[in-house]
């Protein structure tokens, strides 16, 4: 084995007393990475499992893929679909495009690169700005720098909107991995998911970049509005007139990139619920709010609020409801922890979804900003089911 | 009653007080380690801003506004300019009966809150609700509402935060940022989430 005997000649200069001695968090992450770390828990009485932490996070790494393949095709295919002809990216974007594709809306390979080349950068300096920071407190704090930001860096590369600045990525995913999680010691040590925590940063910071209808198709001065923001000006009619049901569910719509094709989130979360890394009581939950507040809408109706009438499977195929829902929101670490907590959770989660999405005229979307409502309150929902378990027991026993 | 029930919800999302606008930091952020004594903190508040918000605006409409005193045979007079004063005056003497009556029937609650029950009195979150009441002319029924609703609000904010210090205990927080510096991101990252509510009109 090359590559094994290759990282053990170079293990000495990481440990104690090497040269490389405060990288040492470094070497061990590119070895874990590899290869499976030898040292196992001895002990007596103890649940032993395959699944340790590296597993769960590159499995739900994976399970963004289809999201992400298919969001970078739409990308391509979106912008592709609106350029005139002969028209060209300016800018090295432009030179990249030239380079192995071209501008044609009805060829795949010409959509999908243009994607890669849109949101290839976005990705890469989301994890190498994100991974400095990690290994800088790993080897100053003396922590293992952990694969949950393989997850992280996924997540909110996703969520952003085709072209934005890449120097507002660097600073976005600066605040969610330091503020958000680095702050507090580490994966699994705070109580915010730092993907959301540095998109919703940026979303206050740079509303401009973030929001508004010309940011979702990367072509210089062309206004595209996301499903959502036509519902909130001009009701159910005029988004049914634009895209049909189906157009949102296979996710041929513009929005940020990995969050429009419902179908290829569903396909990644069907693996999550099916290993059981995300908590099919929380999607369940999510869902359920989000039926039960939408159909209640529905039902009062409103003749000056057009978003009253929203049904919900729009709800469900339209903005991040699906991502949030099957990626964000199950968020082992930010979310409860008890199995009656997990549905209080989901459905707290669900209610603000749509009560953001439909009341509140300042923002369009509302799944992330109610994700991190809902971590706020996830500690005392569990203490609030630890506390009822206890009085119940206590009761059995006198 | 619709209104009222607007400003209910108002008052405890939208405008939350400690969220939104920072008022009452200081127990806030020093009550906050445990939730039962934050809850009992924030039903503290709760009673104590239903109360003296409503008593604070009968004093101001009938003694202290301009022209108040007509019923008295004094219509030119106006004594808003002892506003402040009276209002703390009202908010301490409730604050003292009720630390009595703590005193008395929940001992256990009396000692976790210690210190922080007299201070009540100068929790700013108190007085906030008192001076918001004022400016924004609320009427009797309004002030009721406002008080409870506020109250509410800032008990919610609290008892969510002693959640989050409780969940915190296992974490690992660098030397220089143990106890209140943490306290204070996490109070700012709770804002952003309750940032949710901006905007709503009602």
């Amino acid at each position: 084995m090359g590559l094994r005997k290759m990282l053990d000649d170079v293990e000495h200069h990481f440990q104690e007393g090497g040269r490389l001695q405060s990288l040492y968090p470094l070497y061990e992450a590119i070895d874990t990475v590899f290869y499976s770390p030898s040292s196992v828990t001895r002990s007596t009485a103890h649940v032993r499992d395959g699944v340790d932490l590296k597993r769960i996070m590159i499995t739900v790494w994976f399970a963004a893929f289809p999201a992400m393949f298919y969001g970078m095709y739409n990308l391509g295919f979106q912008a592709n679909s609106v350029m005139e002809a002969g028209a060209s990216v300016a800018g090295w974007h432009g030179w990249l495009i030239d380079l192995l594709g071209g501008y044609d809306a009805g060829n795949l390979w010409h959509c999908l690169w243009f994607g890669a080349v849109f949101f290839l950068p976005i990705y890469i300096t989301t994890f190498v700005v994100g991974i400095a920071w990690e290994i800088l407190f790993a080897s100053k704090r003396g922590h293992e720098v952990n694969e949950g930001f393989f997850v992280t860096s996924i997540l909110f590369a996703l969520t952003c909107p085709p072209d934005m600045p890449l120097w507002q990525v660097a600073l976005g995913i600066s605040f969610g991995v330091v503020i958000g999680k680095e702050v507090f010691g580490g994966t699994g040590k705070n109580f915010l998911n730092p993907a959301l925590t540095g998109r919703a940063f940026l979303y206050f910071a740079y509303p401009a970049e973030m929001s508004g209808d010309s940011v979702w198709v990367a072509v210089d001065g062309y206004t595209a509005a996301t499903p959502l923001s036509i519902v909130a000006t001009d009701g159910m009619a005029a988004l049914q007139s634009q895209f049909t049901w189906w157009d949102a569910f296979v996710g041929a719509i513009p929005g940020s990139i990995g969050e429009t094709s419902t179908l290829a989130i569903f396909i990644g979360g069907a693996l999550l619920l099916i290993t059981r890394i995300a908590a099919w009581r929380i999607v369940g939950g999510v869902f359920l709010g989000m039926l039960a507040l939408s159909s209640l809408f529905n039902w009062i109706g409103s003749d000056t609020n057009p978003a009253f009438n929203m049904p919900w499977y729009w709800h469900l195929v339209t903005g991040g409801f699906a991502f949030g829902m099957l990626f964000m929101a199950t968020d082992p670490v930010s979310a409860a922890m008890t199995d009656k907590g997990k549905w209080f959770f989901g459905i707290l989660i669900g209610l603000m979804t749509v009560l953001i999405r439909v009341v509140n005229p300042a923002f369009p979307e509302g799944i992330m900003l109610a994700i991190l409502f809902a971590n706020l309150f996830a500690p005392l929902i569990d203490h609030f089911v630890v506390q009822a378990n206890v009085k119940r027991r206590l009761a059995r026993v006198q | 009653m619709e209104a009222l029930l607007s400003l209910f919800i108002r008052a405890i999302f939208i405008e939350n007080m400690a969220l939104a606008f920072f008022l009452g930091m200081c127990t806030f952020l020093a009550i906050s380690k445990k939730i039962d004594a934050a809850l009992g903190l924030g039903i503290a508040v709760v009673v104590v801003l239903t109360i003296t918000v409503p008593v604070n605006n009968l004093i101001y409409h009938y003694l202290l506004a301009d022209g108040a005193l007509a019923w008295a045979g004094f219509p030119d007079l106006d004594l808003s300019f002892l506003g402040l004063l009276s209002y703390i005056g009202v908010i301490a003497a409730i604050v003292q009966i009720m630390e009595m009556f703590l005193d008395k029937f929940v001992p256990a609650l009396y000692n976790a809150l210690g210190v922080f029950l007299p201070l009540i009195t100068v929790n700013c979150a108190i007085m906030g609700a008192s001076l918001f009441m004022v400016e924004r002319e609320y009427g009797f029924a309004e002030s009721v509402v406002f008080g409870a609703g506020s109250g509410v609000g800032w008990a919610l904010a609290i008892v969510a935060l002693a959640g989050i210090r409780e969940k915190l205990k296992y974490s690992d927080v660098p030397a220089g940022l143990q106890g209140l510096g943490i306290t204070f991101i996490i109070a700012g990252l709770m804002s952003l989430g309750f940032m949710s509510f901006g905007g709503i009109d009602l």
